[in-house]
């Protein structure tokens, strides 16, 4: 328990960790410091949190990335393109939505998709830090887009067996976008690794930057085993030979290295984040949260 | 001549089409067709003034819808309801749809969408007026959806019985996803002018911003507007600018009136004898300062769109280079 | 342009171009059995990414069943003055028009 309680509080193996709990060390977890969580931490084991957890990483996987790429309508290298990426947004964060509200409804505690979405700070997010890293160039947006696209199809062809109905539709739905997604992003990593000397050089730099931050994507901790024996999660590591082989393949198609393994950056998945999802939330929440209560 | 697209290489002769003056008997025979209610399609005979003007006028229309992303998509990531952000991030991603439609429309006259593109960046194409006002509030967001697409949509449905045809099929397929554009914006409109005093504020604040540049929009009285004979003469545009405009505020005035708003006109009455909402006198050197560069957002909205432009000149470079090598590898 | 050692290079012998990329024309199926009609172009260098445009632009509202992308340049074009040659109705011709045949009255389904 105590292992578990370690893991699930920091995500790094630090007994306790950060937020330092009223009571002190032992048992501490995130869940206990975050507001609305049930009193005594979720490492009882209560089936409804960690399902109530694992929806939130669903749903912030898809509510940060689609707003990382909001950020680029009206600015895209070309008019195609500002629609193209505006579509994908617009699946991710309808996906977000959807993931948010049977979050909220599990939770029971009546918060609503705009609830969660608004009114929770970067230490309660869930996403992986692959999706909150600042958009950068082109190439980073699009190779970030297709490390996660590729990941996505795989998860959510496996989340569509479900036995919770609702997540068994949502991740249905999803995945017909996904796999659009996914040959929109691979085509551009083919096009930008394979096109001109600058565009092959931008793509392999994004590549190298963007590698490390996929291994949190595969990580697997007692909130997933839980959410797995519940019937409504997935064993991702049981992913990574796929994903591998998918982009294995693309990579080669454009020209690209694989970088090697190594640095493996985590702890988003416990809310444990970069710099930059404060920063994308302060621009995000700021209206909402300057008038609480209101309705839009 | 544009040889990518045959459909603006000339049918007929070259010479008809490149003659300084055009042949009397062609001309006589193009106004015809068009007093006719035909329809001129793009490898179809028609005065060299007439593919100018048509080019001028579409061109602006896509680089307004291009421009007019900007605006709006300044409030996409503050979007204070998931709701609205999915709304907001439709509408402007339909905004550069309608801009590619009517691109393309444009490209049937023979002249290339980089072209386009390089005379909006270098500043001497026009967009509409109404888009170099900055959106200061979430509630500049609606109102901009209930005026300035209100506006259009006047604007749009006379255009699509456009004579010529790439532009009018344009409008059309524009005109149907126009109302979702206006019906949200009005919708955001009436939340915010029942809900909190601040609110509300901000609601009636956006609307005394925003409707003086809105009925700029539809350009000067024809009297002062150089172009607006023969563009009627020849079907392009079909009814008057102080018609639109008049046809715009008494749809507009009692929606207004319906969600508690005024409108910031001490002049604006009601004529019994009209059935027309009269209003005050137009402040028209505003609009003159405006579309000569001088408006509040001018140099932001075209360094944004430079910046998009050269930001992106690698990918676009990419995407030529990778299709030449697939010919390339096709054709080995 | 950074110096690149791995195996891309940029289109042999010139810089690489900075276009608005080729013109392709997109056609549209809406509905099973509906003939597919033109709906506009969009802009691509290669057929998958047409295609991918022309979904985007012109079929992201769902009623779309099929789709078909054709290089603009590829498209032969009537000429307005063939019109009459080739267009006109044989008005004069009546063995195109139904009314030619005489059939025996009440013979149905004709």
């Amino acid at each position: 328990m105590n292992a578990e309680n370690r893991e699930r509080g920091t995500g790094n193996g630090e007994p306790g960790g950060y937020p330092p709990q009223a009571g002190g060390g032992n048992g501490a977890t995130a869940d206990s410091w975050v507001p609305g969580a049930r009193p005594g931490g979720a490492t009882s084991g209560v089936v409804e949190n960690s399902t109530f957890e694992y929806l939130l990483r669903l749903a912030d996987d898809r509510l940060v990335l689609g707003h990382r790429l909001s950020e680029w309508c009206g600015h895209a290298p070309i008019l195609e393109e500002d629609i193209a990426l505006a579509n994908i947004a617009l699946d991710l964060i309808g996906q977000a939505s959807a993931l948010l509200k049977l979050a909220g409804e599990i939770e029971g505690k009546g918060r609503t998709d705009d609830a969660l979405a608004y009114f929770r700070d970067a230490i309660e997010f869930r996403n992986a830090q692959l999706v909150e890293l600042p958009n950068g160039d082109f190439a980073a947006t699009i190779v970030r887009q297709f490390l996660f696209d590729a990941w996505d199809v795989l998860l959510l062809e496996r989340l569509t067996a479900a036995t919770n109905e609702s997540v068994a539709g949502i991740s249905a739905k999803a995945l017909k976008e996904a796999r659009y997604h996914l040959r929109h992003s691979a085509e551009w990593v083919r096009m930008l690794g394979d096109g001109t000397a600058e565009s092959h050089a931008r793509a392999q730099r994004a590549l190298d930057e963007l590698w490390p931050y996929t291994h949190e994507l595969f990580l697997v901790d007692a909130t997933d085993r839980e959410a797995v024996a519940a019937g409504i999660g997935v064993d991702t590591e049981t992913l990574r030979l796929a994903w591998r082989e998918t982009v294995d393949r693309v990579l080669r198609e454009a020209t690209l290295t694989r970088p090697k393994d190594g640095f493996a950056p985590r702890g988003g998945r416990t809310g444990r984040h970069t710099e930059h999802l404060g920063r994308m939330l302060a621009d995000m929440q700021s209206l909402a949260r300057a008038h609480p209560g209101a309705t839009w | 001549m544009n040889d990518k697209n045959p459909t603006a290489a000339a049918g007929a002769p070259d010479t008809a089409r490149r003659a300084p003056a055009d042949d009397p008997a062609l001309v006589a025979e193009f106004e015809a067709r068009i007093a006719a209610g035909e329809s001129i399609e793009p490898k179809d005979w028609m005065p060299e003034r007439y593919r100018k003007q048509l080019i001028r006028m579409m061109s602006q229309h896509a680089h307004s819808e291009i421009v007019g992303m900007l605006p709006e998509g300044n409030w996409i990531t503050r979007a204070p309801s998931l709701r609205r952000k999915m709304v907001l991030l439709a509408k402007v991603q339909d905004e550069a749809g309608h801009g590619l439609y009517i691109y393309c429309g444009t490209e049937t006259l023979g002249i290339d969408r980089e072209e386009l593109v390089d005379q909006l960046l270098a500043g001497t194409a026009k967009y509409s007026s109404i888009f170099n006002y900055p959106t200061l509030t979430w509630a500049d967001v609606g109102v901009i959806g209930w005026f300035v697409d209100g506006a259009a949509i006047v604007n749009q449905t006379m255009l699509a019985k456009a004579s010529f045809g790439p532009y009018a099929r344009a409008m059309v397929r524009i005109c149907k996803e126009e109302n979702f554009h206006k019906k949200q914006g009005y919708e955001s409109v009436a939340t915010l002018a029942a809900g909190t005093p601040e609110q509300k504020a901000m609601v009636q604040d956006a609307v005394n911003r925003w409707w003086w540049p809105s009925l700029m929009m539809f350009g000067p009285s024809d009297k002062d507007s150089p172009n607006s004979a023969e563009l009627m003469r020849w079907r392009v545009k079909r009814e008057s600018n102080d018609t639109l405009r008049q046809r715009f505020v008494d749809l507009t005035v009692p929606q207004a009136r319906a969600v508690g708003l005024t409108l910031p006109d001490p002049d604006l009455r009601f004529d019994e004898a009209s059935e027309n909402w009269l209003f005050g006198e137009i402040d028209w050197k505003e609009f003159h300062d405006v579309i000569s560069g001088n408006g509040p957002c001018n140099r932001e909205r075209l360094a944004a769109r430079r910046k998009a432009h050269e930001d992106g000149s690698w990918v676009r470079a990419a995407a030529e280079a990778y299709g030449a090598k697939r010919q390339a590898a096709d054709a080995a | 342009m950074t110096k690149d050692t791995a195996a891309s290079t940029a289109a042999p012998d010139r810089a690489p171009a900075d276009t608005q990329w080729g013109l392709w024309e997109v056609f549209t199926q809406e509905g099973e059995g509906a003939p597919h009609e033109h709906a506009g172009s969009v802009h691509a260098t290669t057929a998958e990414h047409a295609m991918q445009n022309a979904r985007d632009v012109y079929a992201r509202r769902g009623k779309v069943v099929s789709l078909w992308v054709v290089p603009t340049a590829s498209i032969i074009a009537s000429v307005p003055s063939d019109a009459g040659p080739m267009f006109d109705p044989g008005n004069d011709k009546a063995y195109r028009h139904p009314q030619f045949y005489k059939v025996p009255r009440g013979v149905r389904g004709l």
